[in-house]
């Protein structure tokens, strides 16, 4: 189906349920219990979800399958907000145009800073490619105010022209009359789904997404991206010149970058330069990593581990604290919310931290092997018995490359 | 006029001079060898073939083409393949990605966007593919990553990948280079075999006696940077000037 | 005239602290081949010793002062350092009016310490992986450890002031026979541009004429014939890291009284030192000094308004913009060995 082979076909259709089901998924505990703290599914946190999955699974094609790290992935991040922005601003609140703007600038964006800075591999490739985000980083924030807004951050204001805007249509982000932020409710017994368009929105177009970097993976195409990885010099003298290769890739991944900084802007109608700095690259090269760079499920995963982990970890309080460690006895209690202190609230950038270094020294293929690993153990585990959970885990991580 | 035309060709290395008025004629279908004592600049020679040095003066014509300037892809794509010293594979890859990919630079050429298309539905290029590694005997590791494969069959490997495209000269950079004997006559059957049976122009650049000799139709030796005598097998033996230069070297 | 030499001036501060951040960059990739991200980090705690020296020296008792009364009335209380307590008052508050410049001598072996203890209980496990999980495991332990000094120190600025006696300013202006107050630098800022040119010298005299730094250079030229002769060359590395690490804290110690420290400043220095390495050459340690200087005087310049008048945004940029042209035009930087860190 779809020129996938039956394998492909039925990892798709489960990638596409889970996404489908995610706000009932995500939601496990009833609502008012002790634990909804670690529900996720509210429309905010699963839009951020899909949006920085397209964002890293657009990074881990060039990442993940060439090795060329960069560094300025952000830079297309933020061009992708201002194009949406700007289509605000100048036709309607509807979000179509201002996503296929996003696309086509980031993408000669992309063209432009990959045409210059592939003629350099290694660490060096990275140092340009973060100067040139740096450089638009500083830009957007200085000269470039008129089309950035500066550090107010870009915005629409009620005399922009806004010369498609009709008599009735949404004054907030729409697709023809589909607002983003609306929601429906479904209250069943205790727990509290929310199905919200925006949402829902962005999923179908992550799926698409990542139908393409599906597509893109068993291609030839994706062959030699992962020929160039392992080694350039075969490749030159195979008779292919890797430049073109690797600059799609390049172009490819930028565009996914623009695509998922003109959601966050469909979602939210603002967007502001720091979008662009290079904390905001550190941030998707730490999803790809975590969730196993050059694996097709791995920047999903680490994108939404990073995000859930930021939203939860970052809620976590006192009283919340003392609401589960109450009932030990005070002096276990204070050490507890003391060690505690340091991983939540505030400081779940530590947390971060430590669970990004642990999986660099002892999981380098991220979250994916380490599930192939415990996988692994099963199938070791009973031989005859351990048929399903084999095939499932051959179907998360199907072919060789993962 | 042989395939490789190589006149008056010169390259030097600040003071050294690598190689002095080299002249050197591949005729078409033959295997041609290239002998010579360490640092008679058998290498460079070589490297000025593929485009990875460029000579300071003189031409390197290959089937009536220049090669001097081009990349090392772009005189891939006239038909130059070229076999390391040490295999040069992709390690991360299948052995049969390892095939696939000369295979489809052979039909798209040095770039093609083909994102949208799926290795496994091109079924002639697969087929290709498996009737080369069933020649070097490689068709049950098709599934193998290539860097668990032995020294051996990452050798026979790349043989197989240069072979794929159906170049018009293959060169051979020591391929039987820290080899067993047993297995450098595996590479010598191998590499007959695979002259007899497609009709290869082949170069070989060889440390190894055994192996010119077993294959070789023609042989240049070369000297500080200079070809001393080109002939044929039985007249390079006992050759005064050649005994000369190798005279000191261990063989 | 007068305006270019106080550009020069201006950009040798920063400058400076490009170059020692980048110095020890470089001795850490030469010595150990290890791409070292947590080095804005390490810059970052030399200036937190800095604040807690300074913490420490104006740690206080409570007294009650009956000579003041405060508006109710009773007698005032008044905080007292224990410094003052303990060598009278006029020592007292010039050693903590010195703090910054006695957080050297503590700074010394904590971050030798801290160096020692990263190399041997993470860094040692990385030399045989790829450079990129070198970057990212640095990259996860710098942002541990900014997250560490947010959580003990805030995340606010902390004012550490330089000794009152150099709070002022010099009129070099005068010096050269210019108008007065035409070219006036402060003398924290000359003091710290001599404080590192002492440090680099030092290294530079260290690897020059010590056979402890021959073996580090001959080391750094090619580690495997080091190896072969017998001489235990991990260790003698072990010792360079914490010298970098010492130099990066040195330079943030100095650097507290130009701009007061923050938890996030070593991130916004490391990649500035990051571009640095890469335009003075990667593995080269005069290019790392040169380039860092190069770059910080160039930065000044560019903030120049009759330059921002021709290039908006011209001083945004320039750094960037140089790295930019020397990698395309110098793959290799201004002074790098062929070869290094192109894989």
């Amino acid at each position: 189906m779809l020129g996938l082979s039956k394998k492909d076909t039925t990892f798709l259709l489960i990638v596409i349920f889970l996404t489908m089901a995610t706000p009932i998924l995500l939601q496990p505990f009833p609502e008012g219990s002790a634990m909804a703290t670690f529900n996720a599914g509210y429309p905010d946190l699963m839009q951020r979800f899909a949006i920085f999955g397209i964002f890293a699974i657009g990074f881990n094609i060039l990442f993940g399958l060439t090795g060329y790290l960069s560094f300025g992935h952000a830079a297309f991040l933020g061009v992708g907000s201002y194009s949406v922005v700007w289509m605000y601003k100048l036709l309607d609140y509807n979000v179509l145009p201002g996503l296929v703007l996003a696309i086509i600038t980031s993408g000669i964006f992309a063209l432009a800073i990959g045409y210059i800075s592939l003629r350099r591999t290694g660490i060096y490739f990275s140092i340009l490619t973060l100067a040139f985000a740096q450089m638009s980083f500083n830009l957007a924030y200085s000269v470039l105010t008129p089309l950035t807004n500066g550090e107010t951050g870009l915005q629409v204001y009620t005399d922009d022209p806004q010369i498609l805007m009709g008599e009735n249509a949404p004054n907030v982000p729409h697709l023809f009359g589909l607002v983003m932020r609306d929601s429906y409710q479904l209250d069943l017994g205790g727990w509290l789904f929310t199905f919200n368009i925006g949402y829902y929105f962005c999923a179908v177009i992550a799926i698409l997404a990542f139908y393409l970097s599906l597509r893109i993976f068993r291609s030839p195409f994706g062959m030699m991206l992962r020929a160039i990885k392992t080694n350039q010099t075969r490749l030159n003298y195979t008779g292919l010149n890797a430049r073109p290769y690797t600059l799609a890739a390049f172009v490819i991944s930028g565009m996914y970058a623009g695509l998922a900084g003109g959601l966050l802007a469909a979602m939210d109608p603002l967007a502001g330069a720091e979008r662009m700095q290079w904390t905001a690259s550190g941030e998707v090269i730490l999803m790809t990593i975590l969730g196993g760079a050059g694996t097709l499920m791995g920047p999903v995963l680490g994108a939404g581990f990073i995000k859930y982990f930021e939203n939860i970890f970052s809620k976590i309080n006192d009283t919340m604290l003392h609401g589960w460690f109450g009932w030990m006895p005070d002096g276990i209690e204070d050490a507890i919310l003391f060690v505690s202190h340091f991983f939540v609230g505030k400081s779940w950038h530590l947390t971060l931290g430590l669970m990004f270094m642990l999986v660099v020294i002892f999981l380098p293929g991220g979250l994916v092997e380490g599930a192939q690993r415990i996988g692994r153990l099963f199938r070791r585990r009973g031989r005859k018995a351990g048929g399903p959970e084999a095939e499932a885990a051959r179907q998360r991580n199907p072919g060789p490359a993962e | 006029m042989g395939i490789l035309e190589v006149k008056d060709v010169n390259k030097r290395f600040g003071g050294l001079q690598a190689l002095g008025d080299v002249n050197l004629s591949v005729a078409e279908g033959s295997v041609h060898a290239i002998i010579g004592p360490n640092g008679a600049g058998k290498s460079t020679l070589l490297n000025c073939l593929v485009g990875k040095l460029i000579p300071d003066t003189g031409s390197v014509m290959f089937a009536g083409q220049s090669v001097l300037g081009r990349k090392p892809h772009e005189i891939n794509q006239l038909g130059i393949s070229r076999v390391f010293q040490t295999p040069e594979i992709f390690a991360d890859l299948t052995v049969m990605e390892n095939v696939l990919i000369p295979c489809f630079a052979k039909r798209d050429g040095a770039f093609r966007l083909h994102a949208f298309e799926t290795v496994a539905n091109e079924t002639e290029i697969g087929e290709q593919a498996e009737a080369m590694l069933a020649d070097v005997n490689m068709l049950e590791k098709r599934d193998m990553v290539a860097a668990s494969l032995s020294r051996g069959d990452k050798r026979r490997l790349e043989m197989a990948m240069s072979m794929v495209q159906q170049p018009k000269l293959l060169l051979l950079d020591e391929p039987t280079a820290g080899m067993a004997r047993a297995d450098t006559n595996n590479t010598i059957d191998l590499l007959r075999q695979i002259h007899n049976k497609r009709d290869i122009t082949m170069c070989i650049i060889e440390h190894d006696m055994h192996v010119v000799f077993s294959l070789a139709q023609r042989i240049t030796v070369l000297a500080q940077g200079t070809p001393l005598v080109e002939d044929t097998p039985e007249n390079i033996k006992g050759h005064p000037k050649v005994r000369e230069a190798y005279l000191g070297e261990a063989h | 005239m007068d305006a270019i030499i106080l550009q020069v001036l201006n950009g040798l501060d920063k400058g400076s602290a490009y170059a020692l951040i980048a110095l020890g960059l470089t001795l850490i990739f030469g010595t150990l081949g290890v791409v070292n991200f947590a080095h804005g980090a390490l810059f970052m705690l030399g200036a937190f010793c800095a604040v807690t020296m300074q913490r420490i020296l104006s740690a206080s008792y409570t007294v009650i002062d009956e000579t003041k009364t405060d508006f109710l009335g009773n007698p005032q209380k008044v905080d007292v350092p224990y410094v003052e307590g303990w060598f009278g008052p006029d020592i007292g508050t010039a050693i903590v009016d010195w703090s910054v410049p006695l957080a050297i001598l503590f700074a010394i072996p904590v971050m030798l310490l801290i160096g020692y203890i990263m190399e041997r209980g993470l860094i040692k496990h990385f030399y045989k992986r790829p450079h990129a999980d070198q970057i990212l495991v640095t990259f996860g332990l710098a942002i541990v450890l900014q997250e560490l000094i947010k959580y003990f120190y805030g995340a606010n600025p902390i004012p550490t002031p330089a000794p009152e006696v150099f709070r002022g300013s010099f009129d070099f202006g005068l010096l050269l026979g210019f108008a007065e107050n035409t070219i006036i630098y402060p003398y924290w800022r000359m003091i710290y541009f001599v404080f590192s040119l002492v440090i680099i010298g030092a290294v530079f005299g260290f690897l020059q004429f010590t056979t402890f730094g021959m073996v580090v250079r001959a080391g750094m030229a090619d580690r495997e014939t080091v190896g072969l002769l017998g001489i235990n060359i991990d260790r003698k590395f072990t010792i360079m890291f914490g010298i970098a690490a010492a130099v990066a804290g040195l330079a943030g110690v100095m650097y507290t009284p130009i701009n007061s420290p923050n938890y996030h400043m070593g991130m916004d220095f490391l990649v500035l030192s990051f571009v640095v390495v890469v335009v003075g050459g990667m593995g080269s340690l005069p290019g790392a000094v040169l380039a860092g200087f190069m770059l910080g005087i160039l930065e000044a310049f560019a903030s120049m308004n009759w330059i921002k008048d021709i290039v908006p945004g011209i001083d945004q940029i320039i750094i960037y913009l140089v790295a930019i042209l020397i990698l395309l035009t110098r793959p290799r930087g201004l002074m790098g060995r062929k070869g290094v860190m192109e894989e």
